[in-house]
């Protein structure tokens, strides 16, 4: 295959399960084998998740012991979860890490499936200059445009306001792209009978088009949505105040008076990463298949 | 979202031409929006920070004048910007092979079909989804020296002696390295099992009718078959280790000494704690030539291929 990325659509032989018997033979001890390999690295990933959960729900005195103790010496507490949930700024960040992600990926896609059909669909002035132009865009990093975008946003007044975080992070080229290759991909019949029909092509997209593009639609929403819920680099810089802090940046730079605190600070991370972790849990199908056919991520 | 860079440039024009109807002035409605946020938020600042890096911009607000390639000379000859382009190249490398190979392991073994699939989906690729300043609390915390579980396991495996994972400034790095394997592996490993779920089961059942067993169709069949992920995934991981900032940030802030400081971060401190806009902008040129470099060499490699 040339590339497991922007492939148009989501193809059903990504979804394919192997029988054991294809692929490893009738063997019992190659079984055994690979499954005790696999636990092996299972059990190696899951450790460092299972440790921060451990201290999470200790006391400050037992998650310090040394020599370390896995079992806590006065029991387990959620004393950590209920600092952190009534006397940190985790519930605020937490509310403008959803606000950001939100109306970021709702601009980021609205705007990229629009230009993404003119591309597919519209004969324009200036359409192949414009693909050529976005293509292109994929090549740069968005660290890059770092010291530029915080110099455009200080001139328009927006450091330390919401709309610094949200605006330079709703221009994603390569989403455009995955979303015109799906539309090429799309028999034009449909719309051209609505367009007899006399719909406009407004109507036609927002009626035909979308319902038959949900699932592309979801995939690259829910990359665009991880990507800015994950975002450092740019809310780090552009914002100051506490109080408008995402949770990777209020994690990242907000220090307690007290000192380092590891279980307060493990039941920061673990609420941190809750949300995400649900989401993947519920969508996990549709998240494999999004990565596998269009390789799309983060980072 | 970088990280989607090579496939588009690596597999031009592979769906069928769009069709071309009259054309129509109604593709405003489409396009404006976008070309709006693009012309503002992308290519604007595109310009601008090429403008900035000749010129001798400041944080503070004073500055601003033409200075020509200066910025572009200092920054070649300042042994902090080589040395954090050494270090970015170092982690570059050390975290590339590791993330490869690692995935490939673990894509070989979960394509096998054995019993608890979505466990092992589940285990590699969760920690993907951590925010990098969840992972950077949670390895620090593993990278204590006293109270760790880092140094709990090398003690329980026998080793004695403190190791100072993060402030040593031998071992830091690779610290930082065994971190990001963790971190972000799993994305390459579902990019591998889908490839390998790609491969046509009748090659599988030629090859076992000729008596090849298990090893010998993963080293005959399976691995020449995924020549071309490997190759996609490998430029994919270099462009992403190559702007690495978060989690090195985060655990050492760059330390200790300078001896993780990325180019990305070098960039950073100079822009906002250096006030030095203009010079920050060279180096994020610089920087960007090294990735549009990386990109070419691999896109004159498969042209010469295919």
């Amino acid at each position: 295959m040339t590339a497991p990325a922007l492939s148009p659509g989501l193809s059903p032989v990504v979804d394919r399960r192997r029988t054991t018997a294809t692929m490893l033979g009738p063997s019992r001890t190659a079984r055994v084998v690979v499954l005790a390999l696999l636990i092996v690295f299972c059990l190696v990933w899951l450790a460092p998740l299972l440790w921060g959960l451990r201290t999470s729900f200790m006391t400050e005195d037992d998650a310090a012991t040394v020599p370390v103790q896995i079992l806590p010496e006065h029991g387990w507490t959620t004393e950590a979860y209920a600092t952190i949930l009534s006397a940190s700024g985790m519930p605020t960040w937490l509310w403008n890490s959803v606000a950001t992600a939100v109306v970021i990926t709702l601009l980021t896609v609205g705007i990229s499936t629009l230009a993404a059909y003119a591309l597919s669909r519209l004969d324009f002035r200036g359409r192949r200059t414009l693909q050529a132009v976005i293509i292109a865009s994929i090549l740069v990093p968005g660290q890059v445009l770092l010291v530029p975008q915080f110099q455009e946003m200080l001139a328009f007044g927006m450091v330390d306001t919401f709309w610094g975080i949200v605006l330079p992070q709703i221009v994603a080229p390569v989403n455009v792209i995955i979303l015109k290759r799906f539309f090429d991909a799309v028999p034009i019949e449909l719309e051209e009978a609505a367009r007899i029909d006399g719909a406009s092509r407004m109507r036609v997209f927002l009626s035909i088009v979308l319902p038959l593009s949900r699932p592309i639609l979801f995939a690259v929403a829910i990359f665009t949505f991880v990507t800015a819920w994950n975002n450092f680099l740019w809310p780090f810089v552009i914002i100051n105040d506490p109080a408008l802090m995402t949770m990777p940046v209020g994690i990242g730079t907000v220090r307690n008076a007290y000192g380092v605190q590891y279980a307060q600070t493990m039941a920061q991370a673990v609420i941190g990463a809750a949300p995400l972790l649900v989401v993947f849990v519920l969508f996990q199908r549709q998240i494999v298949k999004g990565i596998a056919t269009t390789g799309l991520g983060g980072q | 979202m970088t990280r989607t860079a090579a496939p588009v440039t690596a597999a031009p024009a592979t769906s069928a031409p769009a069709p071309t109807p009259p054309r129509v002035r109604s593709a405003a409605w489409f396009t404006v929006p976008f070309l709006l946020a693009y012309g503002l938020f992308f290519a604007w600042p595109a310009v601008y920070g090429l403008w900035t890096s000749f010129t001798d911009a400041n944080l503070t607000g004073h500055g601003g004048a033409f200075i020509g390639f200066a910025n572009y000379a200092e920054a070649f000859t300042d042994p902090d910007m080589w040395s954090a382009l050494g270090n970015t190249l170092f982690f570059t490398v050390i975290t590339t092979v590791p993330l490869v190979v690692v995935a490939l392991i673990m894509a070989l073994l979960v394509a096998t079909g054995l019993p608890g699939q979505w466990i092992y989906r589940l285990s590699f690729f969760a920690p993907y989804l951590l925010a990098s300043a969840v992972v950077a609390a949670l390895w620090f915390w593993i990278y204590q020296p006293s109270g760790g579980l880092a140094t709990a396991v090398f003690t329980g495996l026998g080793v004695t002696g403190e190791i100072g994972w993060l402030t040593d400034a031998d071992v830091a790095m690779w610290s930082i390295a065994i971190t990001t394997v963790w971190w972000t592996v799993g994305f390459n490993f579902l990019l591998y099992l889908a490839a390998i779920q790609t491969i046509p089961d009748h090659l599988y059942e030629a090859a076992a009718l000729d008596g090849a067993g298990a090893l010998r169709r993963t080293w005959s069949i399976t691995l020449p078959m995924l020549s071309r992920t490997t190759g996609l995934i490998v430029l994919l991981q270099v462009l992403a280790s190559l702007k690495v900032f978060d989690q090195i940030y985060l655990m050492t802030s760059g330390g200790p000494d300078g001896a993780t400081r990325s180019t990305i971060e070098y960039v950073y401190d100079t822009a906002f704690t250096g006030y030095r806009l203009g010079h920050a902008a060279g180096v994020s040129v610089i920087f960007f030539a090294l990735i549009i470099l990386v990109s070419l060499v691999r896109t004159l490699r498969t042209s010469r291929e295919g």
